[in-house]
Formats: C-alpha cells, sequence, structure tokens
C-alpha cells in the first residue's frame, strides 16, 4: 500500500515592535530576567491592557504579503489554560475573527511548482520563559510575556518533509522583506508546530494526526516530519491506530515522545476578551499598507532575470534573503557588471562568511568595497585568484582591496617590457619545450607559462604572457 | 437546561477546583439554575438582530508602539511568594 503525508503547520513570529503587544516594556532580546516588566505584562489584577498600533500594523501587512484577506472587523479573546509560563492563566489571542483569513504561498520543490493555502494569521502575545535551572523549582522570566506573535496556520496542503520546509523558508524570506519580523530562527522568532497524518495514497478522508510543537529550526522541522510519518506509517502497517496526542520533538535524540494526554485538556474555554475592544480596518487603511508594500521576493527574483539578465539560479539566490538583494542592489547600483558580481557573491563571499563566523547582516565588508575589488579584476590590474585572496584580507581586516593590492605588491604584471625580458630567459633556458612546440607538442606552452606565472609569483597577466611567450618562441624556432 | 454532575466536575478541573461530592450536587443545582434563568433568553426571536461579537461599542482603542519604563527586577519580584536567581520560583514542571 501507498502512503501519502499529510501535513499543515502553524509557524509562530515576532513582530518587530518596538514594545510589547498590550504595554509600552521593551521586546529587545538577551536582556536580564524580569527586567522587562510591567503590571500589565506581568498579569497583575486591575490592569488595563491597550494594544499597539505597529501590531496591527505589521499584522496586517503580513496578511497582505502572504495573500490573505484582511478582515474589516476581528477581535481579541482569552485562550484559558494553566501554565506557569503565562501569570494570567490565559492568554490573549484571537479565536473565532482572527485579523487575515485564507492566504496562499507559492513553493517549488525539485522544479514542481505548487500553492499552499493559509487558512488563518491571528495576533497573540508570546508567553514567559521557563527555565529548568533550580534544584527544587522552575523558574518564571516574564521579559518575553507579551511580545507581540502572529500564527500563521497553514491548510493541509503539504506532502513532505521537503515542502515543509520550502514552506517555511518561503514565509520567512516574505516576512524578512516586508520588515515585520527579522524571523531569527536562534532568537526564538520564528517557530513550527506541525500537524501529521497518514492516509492512503487517493484518499480523501484525513488521518488521525498528531501534533509537535515548537519546532525552533528548519533542520529540527525537517527531522521531527521524517521521524514522525515514519512512526506512523510503522503503527499504520502493523494494524495498530494512531492516538491524536501532541508529540514533544527531542532535537537531541532525534525522536518523538508522547507528552501525556492527560496534561491537554484541550478546552481552552475561549471567550472574547472584555478589556480589550475590536479591530475595525477601513478599506483605505488597509490600501495604503497593500500600496506601501516592499518588492517581494518572487517580484524581484522575475526583475532581476529581466533587468540584470541573471540566469535563474543566479536570481533565486541573490533574492533568499533582503539583506542579501539589498546588498546586489547597493553593488550594481555602483558597477553595472549583474553577472560578475552574483558570480562573487554566490561562489567566493559565503565560504568567507563562514569562515568569518559572519551572515549577509553583519557582513564585514561594504558593496562598494566589493565593487572596488570586481573593477581591478575586471580591468585586469589583478588576476582573479589573487581577487579571492584580496577579498580574503578585506573580510579580516576591513582595509580597501586598493590598498592591499598596493601593500602586499599583489598588482598584476602587464607591462610587456618586463614580462619579455623574463620570458625570453625562461624560452632560453627551456630549449627542450621550444623544441617539443616546432614538434608540435602544443602542451609545452603550457609548461612555459607555468614557469612565467613561478618567475612572477601568479603576478602575470596571463593573456598578455600568453601572447609575448608565443612571439619569443616563434622567434627561437625561426 | 440541567447541569449534570459530570459537568461540574469537568468544568472544576480545568479551574483546578476541587469539590466534595456533596459540593458538586449543590453546585449542579445552583449552576443549572443560573443557566435556566439566561435561558429566558432563547425565547426571544433575535433573527432580524446582528450577532453580538463584542459588549463594548467602542473600537479601535490603540497605543503608539514607544518604549515606557519599565520595572526594576527587585519590584517585579516583590510580591513573588518565591524568587531565585532574579526570577519567580514556581513549583517544578515538566519542560
Ligand atoms: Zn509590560
Amino acid at each position: 500500500m501507498e502512503y501519502e503525508i499529510v501535513i499543515g503547520m502553524e509557524i509562530h513570529i515576532e513582530l518587530g515592535t518596538k514594545t510589547k503587544i498590550f504595554c509600552s516594556c521593551p521586546t529587545e532580546f538577551g536582556q536580564d530576567e524580569n527586567t522587562h516588566t510591567c503590571p500589565v505584562c506581568l498579569g497583575m489584577p486591575g490592569v488595563l491592557p491597550v494594544l499597539n498600533e505597529k501590531v496591527v500594523e505589521y499584522a496586517t501587512r503580513a496578511g497582505l504579503a502572504l495573500n490573505c484577506e484582511i478582515a474589516h472587523f476581528s477581535k481579541m479573546d482569552r485562550k484559558n489554560y494553566f501554565y506557569p509560563d503565562l501569570p494570567k492563566a490565559y492568554q490573549t489571542s484571537q479565536f473565532d475573527l482572527p485579523i487575515c483569513t485564507g492566504g496562499v504561498v507559492g513553493i517549488e520543490v525539485d522544479g514542481v511548482k505548487k500553492d499552499i493555502g493559509i487558512t488563518r494569521i491571528h495576533i497573540e502575545e508570546d508567553a514567559g520563559k521557563l527555565l529548568h535551572e533550580s534544584a527544587d523549582g522552575t523558574l518564571l522570566d516574564v521579559n518575553r510575556c507579551g511580545v507581540p506573535l502572529i500564527e500563521i496556520v497553514t491548510e493541509p496542503d503539504l506532502r513532505s518533509a521537503e515542502e515543509a520546509r520550502a514552506f517555511a523558508e518561503k514565509v520567512r524570506n516574505i516576512l524578512e522583506y516586508t520588515g515585520v519580523s527579522d524571523c531569527k530562527m536562534e532568537q526564538g522568532s520564528m517557530r513550527f508546530d506541525v500537524n501529521l497524518s497518514i492516509r492512503e495514497k487517493g484518499c480523501q478522508v484525513l488521518g488521525t494526526r498528531t501534533e509537535m510543537k515548537n519546532l525552533n529550526s528548519f533542520r529540527a522541522l525537517i527531522r521531527a516530519v521524517q521521524y514522525e510519518s515514519k512512526r506512523q506509517i510503522i503503527e499504520l502497517k502493523k494494524g495498530r491506530t494512531i492516538i491524536q496526542e501532541t508529540r514533544k520533538w527531542d532535537d537531541t535524540k532525534g525522536t518523538s515522545s508522547s507528552l501525556r494526554s492527560k496534561e491537554e485538556a484541550h478546552d481552552y474555554r475561549y471567550f472574547p476578551e472584555p478589556d480589550l475592544v475590536p479591530i475595525v480596518l477601513e478599506p483605505d487603511y488597509i490600501e495604503k499598507i497593500k500600496s506601501a508594500l516592499p518588492e517581494l521576493p518572487e517580484a524581484k527574483k522575475q526583475r532581476y532575470i529581466d533587468e540584470y539578465k541573471l540566469p535563474e539560479y543566479d536570481a533565486g539566490v541573490l533574492t533568499t534573503t533582503g539583506v542579501t538583494a539589498r546588498f546586489f542592489e547597493d553593488a550594481v547600483a555602483l558597477y553595472n557588471e549583474p553577472k560578475q558580481i552574483s558570480n562573487w557573491m554566490m561562489v567566493e563571499i559565503p565560504p568567507l562568511l563562514k569562515e568569518n563566523e559572519l551572515s549577509m547582516e553583519n557582513i564585514s565588508i561594504a558593496p562598494a568595497q566589493l565593487v572596488a575589488l570586481l573593477k581591478l579584476v575586471k580591468n585586469n590590474e589583478i588576476s582573479g585568484n589573487t581577487g579571492k585572496e584580496v577579498l580574503k584580507e578585506m573580510f579580516s581586516t576591513g582595509k580597501n582591496p586598493g590598498d592591499i593590492v598596493k601593500e602586499k605588491g599583489l598588482a598584476q604584471m602587464s607591462d610587456s617590457g618586463e614580462l619579455e625580458a623574463i620570458i625570453e630567459k625562461i624560452v632560453s633556458d627551456n630549449p627542450k619545450s621550444v623544441e617539443d612546440i616546432g614538434a608540435g607538442n602544443e602542451k609545452a606552452y603550457g609548461f612555459l607559462t607555468g614557469q612565467v606565472m613561478k618567475a612572477t609569483k601568479g603576478k602575470a597577466n596571463a593573456q598578455v604572457a600568453n601572447e609575448i611567450i608565443r612571439a619569443v618562441v616563434a622567434k627561437h624556432l625561426a | 437546561m440541567s447541569l449534570t454532575r459530570e459537568d461540574v466536575t469537568y468544568v472544576a478541573n480545568l479551574a483546578r477546583l476541587e469539590f466534595s461530592e456533596d459540593e458538586v450536587t449543590a453546585l449542579a443545582e445552583q449552576l443549572g439554575a443560573v443557566l435556566n434563568y439566561a435561558e429566558a433568553l432563547s425565547g426571544l426571536d433575535t433573527s432580524k438582530i446582528k450577532a453580538t461579537e463584542h459588549v463594548l461599542a467602542v473600537q479601535n482603542v490603540f497605543r503608539e508602539d514607544e518604549i515606557k519604563s519599565c520595572l526594576t527586577n527587585e519590584e517585579a519580584l516583590a510580591n513573588a511568594p518565591e524568587s531565585e536567581a532574579g526570577c519567580f520560583k514556581v513549583p517544578r514542571v515538566m519542560e
């Protein structure tokens, strides 16, 4: 029997507002425990939350970028459950009237294009952080309580770990572009929940699903999907039934395990939040946000193909993140050689970023510096290989390429007089090679070129050197 | 509309409340009476009335995204029955 994996995802994304969703505490990451709190986010009795206008704006922007309908009327609700990461004993979220509904995101896996439906996007508050370091209790840091989130809920349209990954990456890509979130996985700005079930291929009815919460990297997402789908298929093959439950993914062990179902009497008793009033968005508000949306990855990729004549592959790589695209565009604005810039950005820069533990966000060279280097290469002042060395030096010292070339004496030898003297000597010293060439062995040219490069420490302009070698050899053979 | 003992224990469990057998019986009766009282509303014809999504007639009350001062760590923890390492301390929970 052939099985089909059916996956729906919930993606939580922290919005990049300065303050929390219902109070004026900062959202800044990585601060000392319990230093960004106030009576509102501590859940003190009698306080009055007030919605941050930026949260509404960012959620609307995210919804529009993901092709959703923006609700004219939406409201906040209380989701009740007891867990110590939530001082109020409820999470303020949206239940039946979320701010966005019915979106779609196109993905491509192995050349196959597919649309993934988005059921809804709602706004809610993040919970606090539990630390399990104390010997006889659990410690709570409330700094994260009330940091604004959007939760993106998909239709069960995904069919593999690869599709789940492609979708998650696409969403990250789009939202990073729109500037509503930095989508930093390592800081928990983007987390995935996966609902997964198995059914017989061709069957229209969904199988019983399990849920895995809080996967916090693409790697965890892929591995959790692979593990859980395999586990369910094995269970079904053994003739067992799948139990609907929440499972915990252990990324270190690479396995998932059942969370006792007693823990989750999933009855949240949602009710409208009486302390917060409805959100009513008029068409002109939505239109204003829509018209201010930046160029999104797909459109940008197409423009790179059309405007810069880049291959589709290059255009795809360069538009993967907003910062990469900005770097490229800044460089092209200074120097109209898109393909040369693209080659260096795709081939030479990534290993250097890795080596220096950097990313495109905090890259140590400016687009203008890369451009200066590429001009040196283009004008044959240095060879491509020397250029790579110079780039490496630029990464570690931040110096300008021109200065590095001067300091290290890396400038290419294009002066034919100087080269001629060197070549004349090499040809005279290697009569055997000249003889071989005379006998029709063209390969001997390669040997001579090698000797010239050795003598000039690789600084000879290869094209100029080759022309001279041929002329000198011809003279010797005559 | 009446409330069963099972309804009472289910809701009590969700609210982390514990009741004796007698209390459950009494609450089933009392809460049932409250529900019956509210049930009178079902007798009204509401077919021409727009559903009430929210009880307040006010809408769009927002704040600007501006940072204001927070409590200090000491102030935040001042009322905590127990604290440790700058954190609130609660009975151990599973990860
Ligand atoms: Zn606060």
